[in-house]
């Protein structure tokens, strides 16, 4: 028969291909795609269940997850309340301290007649805040956005949204950091606790709007909870790093002089732990104001809600004034607790009382003086609408210019990118048998760490094929791919030029800086604007997100390579363009493989993400599990994403690791 | 003789999976060649010592010699895997928590190598923090701390903190905070090897001064042989976890026991470190001399007197009285007798 020739030829032809490969000298690492090339190869004769597995027998993992989710739902306790029950009167304790700062911050609390802070206070109270943590110019900067804020008419949004941040944040540290702290006093905890991190740290955002949605409802507070549960990973991770980080001398000076176990805890080891918990609550403040859009898919009102709210209804001019707003608001919050993490105690001056306290007399000052203002004019409590100024016409001037000028194009690579490039390679994608996929992870795990690692990697690629959605992750990962060959594209020469003097470094430090405060979701606006819909704008998005982490990790490793290195190829006679290919580039590949690896990582969130601006993949069906609050179905499409990473993670990683070792730079 | 205040005997330390069950299986004492067949690390190994009231005590060995670890151990920071160890009569390894905790409060102080201060407290908070921990209050602790600031020569520094001390500054407070409570047994781990040489001189300087003025009984452990012979009363020479030998400096260095305590004894500049006493001989019934000598002088101080004089010179003790003669052939005897 016609296919048993095929096949034989086909065998024969990969064999030879096979042994040729084994024959040359260097293919070593080649190796591991010998089964790879095989499965492909023999993809004619694999079963269909190999290549795509059916979704008329894929494990129903949603189903088990929902029967648990539903029975956990309405287990009665003690025959008088429900599970829900429980977690909504945990949500409602949460209720009274956002309406407070709410209050505090925008509404006031009519009830009782006391009126909000007056804006003119919070706006000098940030810039104190500013002065004493960093100097005059995070005082203008912190000043600036909340007085930006009152003018630009987006009081009571950024109030929501910045009291949602304030309730959200200690809440979400506080817990992350009792986690850490058990995980480091008790090991077996931490053993059950670190693999739950890492998958929770790798799920998509959307992945906890679901549950939350299931337990708790759609509401402003559900958005809170779902906020705080999302920031809780990194503080935790933090903690446990810093607590182990703290030298075991310190802690046996801390023996020595007699502490209880307590006192251990609280005067020594969280102390000296410090910067790194300190970085912790940058990550959490962040983290939070990163779900700020997105947790208004659960009733999270502010900023995030009205930004949502123009996008779907395509007014891009005020999508953008908002974008604008959650942009200050995030770079505000960033660099204030930035600052505060970089604040080493100072001494005291001594002197008279404003001498040795200047930033208290300074706030107890900006207090009365607003006080006063705000009796003298209502200006200084509130500005009324009339006294505020829109910039939404100048955004939408702005927004109508760039697509006019730019249509053709757009136009251009709207349509022939996507045809001659972004489809062959997508059916490129979905040709692949997952048994494939899943041999060459497994043969590249085992070549790096043996058998565990092997497993682990397969086995994710194994379950996202058992779930049936294997076409949908396809088609994720083809995205993410071609994201990434653009970002290593822009990436590294960008990277490279960056890492030649001091000042170049120290101005692409920034620019990444400045571009990873944005909340994810502000990178739609502009990609909307160009692309509409579809996977080119889903990938621009991607792009545009996850370009950071190649040139920072480029940048930090052109310039990690020890100066010696070079001074000895230097003296050997290298030209820079020598230097840089033969000892800079080969020395700083392990640490740009890490910046692939979190490219990989940002592009994965960003692409789902993108699920709302319409794509075929795994971000599309999430949205779908949302609109239909599937808890199983969300959580189980968070685990594909999720794993996705966690395999690609985990092999970059180790590879990353033991080449780092052998170059003697671990 | 000084009672010992601190007696450890026979204790190991192996680090490993099961090492208690592992030292059972063997008798109690397993060697060398099982301990490390199975995987286990032999940091401390059968380990005998006693510490004398008042006196200093030093600890010497290559890095990776055991020595924190037995010190370590005496302080029960960590566990031995077996031996005793009795501090004033009390059995520590049977001591509770609580009660190690009252001793270390109030009876033991301990200097780091890489001082260990807390960086979020200031100098005179660092100093008072074992105080503190033991519930005094503020005004009678501050006040202890600045004596003891004073006393290692950091008044003014109070209000500073210590990211903004150099290291010998830092090891001041390091020491200052051992002191606060008054401890009776000062164990200090390697204080000086983490600072440039000349500070060093002049931290060792320091430490013999307040040892004059505390008399403390200390454990002292350095990988410095000059260091050891500069401060110790009496010297341990450890080597992969077992106690070589131990005596004064003299007695290392004239009876070496092992071949490698005479290969670290080899290089130690003699001459500054040995006596008149250890080179003279019995005066013959009225022999000429020719000037006179103390016994506990060193050589090196009386070399150039005793390498001119004619006839054997006179020494005589603290008192002035003849103890015996020596002359320039004896002096170069002593001084390079390991050469013979
Ligand atoms: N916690 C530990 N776990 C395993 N091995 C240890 C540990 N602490 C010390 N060791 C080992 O014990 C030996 C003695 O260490 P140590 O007492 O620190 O030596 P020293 O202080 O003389 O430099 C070394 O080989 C060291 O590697
Ligand atoms: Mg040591």
């Amino acid at each position: 028969m016609a296919s048993e020739r095929t096949l034989g030829a086909s065998i024969g032809g990969t064999v030879a291909a096979t042994r040729r490969l084994v024959r040359t000298p260097g293919a070593g690492p080649l190796l591991v795609l010998v089964p790879f090339v095989v499965l492909l190869a023999l993809k004619p004769i694999l079963p269909a269940a190999g290549i795509v597995w059916p979704a008329t027998i894929a494990v129903p993992f949603i189903d088990w997850i929902n029967v648990v989710v539903d029975a956990f739902r309405k287990h009665e306790i003690f025959g008088a309340f429900t599970v829900k029950d429980v977690t909504r009167a945990i949500a409602y304790g949460i209720e009274w301290p956002l309406d407070i700062m709410e209050g505090l911050l925008a509404g006031g609390f009519k009830s009782i007649g006391i009126p909000a802070i007056p804006w003119v206070m919070i706006a000098g109270l940030a810039a104190v805040f500013g002065w004493w943590l960093k100097g005059w110019r995070l005082a203008l900067l912190a000043g600036g956005c909340i007085v930006y804020f009152a003018i630009f008419d987006k009081w009571s949004l950024s109030m929501v949204t910045l009291s949602l941040v304030l309730v959200a944040a200690p809440i979400a540290g506080a817990v992350g950091v009792a986690l850490g702290v058990v995980a480091v006093k008790w090991p077996p905890f931490e053993r059950a606790l670190r693999p739950i991190l890492n998958v929770m740290q790798s799920l998509p955002h959307f992945s906890y709007l679901i549950p939350v949605a299931v337990f708790i409802g759609v509401s402003h507070r559900a958005g809170a909870i779902a906020t705080i549960l999302f920031a809780i990973p990194p503080m935790t991770r933090l903690t446990i790093l810093g607590l182990k980080g703290v030298a075991e001398e310190v802690r046996e000076a801390g023996r020595m002089a007699g502490c209880t176990h307590w006192q251990m805890l609280f005067k020594v080891e969280i102390p000296a732990a410090r910067d790194s918990l300190m970085l912790g609550v940058n990550q959490v403040i962040m983290q939070c104001l990163a779900m700020v859009v997105i947790a208004s898919f659960v009733g999270a009102r502010g900023l995030g809600q009205d930004l949502l709210l123009r996008l779907q209804s395509l007014r891009l001019g005020q999508a953008l004034e908002n974008g604008v707003a959650v942009v200050l608001m995030a770079v505000m919050l960033d660099r204030l607790s930035r600052a505060l993490s970089e604040k080493q105690p100072e001494r005291r001056p001594e002197g008279p009382f404003w001498r040795v306290h200047p930033y208290l007399v300074a706030g107890a000052a900006v207090i009365a003086a607003s006080i006063v203002a705000s009796q003298l004019t209502p200006y200084a409590q509130t500005l009324p609408r009339s006294a505020t100024i829109t910039t939404a016409p100048f955004w939408d001037e702005v927004v109508r210019v760039i697509t006019t000028t730019l249509y053709d194009p757009l136009e251009f690579i709207r349509g022939d990118l996507l045809v001659h490039v972004l489809i062959p390679l997508r059916t490129g994608f979905q040709w692949m048998p997952w048994i494939a996929v899943a041999a060459l992870v497994g043969t590249i795990g085992w070549r790096l760490a043996g058998p565990r690692l092997a497993a682990t990697a397969a086995g994710f690629v194994c379950f996202i094929a058992l779930t049936g959605f294997w076409e949908r992750a396809s088609i994720t990962a083809y995205m993410v791919f071609f994201a990434l060959l653009v970002c290593l594209l822009v990436g590294l020469p960008l990277g490279i030029w960056a890492s030649r003097t001091a000042r170049r470094t120290r101005f692409v430090q920034l620019l990444c800086d400045t571009f990873q405060t944005f909340p994810s979701f502000i990178y739609l606006i502009p990609v909307i604007m160009l692309f509409q819909v579809g996977d080119v704008a889903a990938i621009s998005a991607v792009v545009l997100y996850a370009w950071i982490p190649i040139v920072r990790y480029t940048v930090f490793g052109l310039r990690g390579v020890p100066a010696e290195t070079i001074e000895a190829a230097v003296t050997a006679g290298c030209t820079p363009r020598q230097i840089l290919w033969k000892v800079r580039m080969p020395l700083a590949f392990p640490e740009i493989m890490l910046g692939v690896n979190q490219t990989i990582m940002f592009g994965l969130f960003m692409v789902i993400l993108a699920g709302f601006i319409g794509t075929k993949d795994l971000g599309q069906e999430i949205f779908r599990a949302l609109t239909f609050a599937d808890a199983g179905k969300g959580l189980v499409i968070g685990l594909c994403v999720a794993f996705i990473g966690l395999a690609v993670d985990g092999l970059v990683t180790e590879w990353s690791t033991q080449r780092r070792r052998q170059l003697g730079l671990a | 003789m000084a009672e010992p205040i601190l007696t450890c005997s026979s204790v190991w330390k192996l680090f490993g999976p099961k090492p208690r069950s592992f030292m059972g299986r063997h008798g109690g004492a397993p060697d060398l060649a099982a301990i490390l067949e199975e995987g286990y690390i032999p940091a401390v190994r059968d380990a005998s010592l006693d510490v004398n009231a008042g006196e200093i005590l030093v600890i010497m060995g290559l890095s990776g010699s055991g020595k924190s670890t037995l010190l370590r151990c005496l302080a029960r920071l960590i566990e031995p895997t077996a031996g005793a160890i009795v501090f004033e009569g009390q059995d520590l390894l049977k001591a509770s928590n609580r009660e190690l905790t009252q001793l270390r409060r109030h009876k033991m102080g301990m200097v780091f190598q890489h001082f260990a201060l807390l960086p979020h407290r200031t100098v005179l908070q660092n100093v008072a923090f074992p105080l503190e921990v033991q519930g005094i209050d503020r005004r009678t602790r501050e006040n202890r701390a600045r004596e003891m600031i004073q006393l290692v020569g950091l008044e003014g520094r109070e209000r500073y903190y210590p990211r903004e001390l150099s290291g010998g500054q830092q090891q001041r407070v390091g020491i200052a905070r051992s002191l606060a409570v008054g401890p009776e047994l000062w164990f200090l781990d390697e204080p000086f090897s983490a600072l440039d040489p000349l500070i060093r001189r002049e931290m060792q300087n320091e430490f013999l001064r307040l040892q004059n003025m505390l008399q403390k009984t200390i454990l002292f452990i350095t990988h410095d042989f000059d260091e050891a012979i500069r401060l110790a009363d009496r010297i341990i020479i450890m080597k992969d976890g077992i106690i070589e030998q131990s005596g004064t400096a003299t007695e290392l260095i004239e009876n070496p026991e092992t071949d490698y305590v005479r290969e670290f004894t080899k290089d130690v500049a003699r001459d500054r470190l040995l006596s008149v006493a250890t080179a003279m001989r019995p005066a013959a019934a009225g022999e000429a001399t020719h000037g006179e000598v103390r016994a506990d002088s060193t050589l090196a101080d009386v070399a150039p007197q005793v390498i001119e004089a004619e006839r054997p010179v006179a020494v005589v003790d603290e008192k002035g009285e003849l103890v015996g003669v020596v002359d320039r052939f004896r002096l170069v005897d002593a001084m390079y007798s390991d050469r013979s």
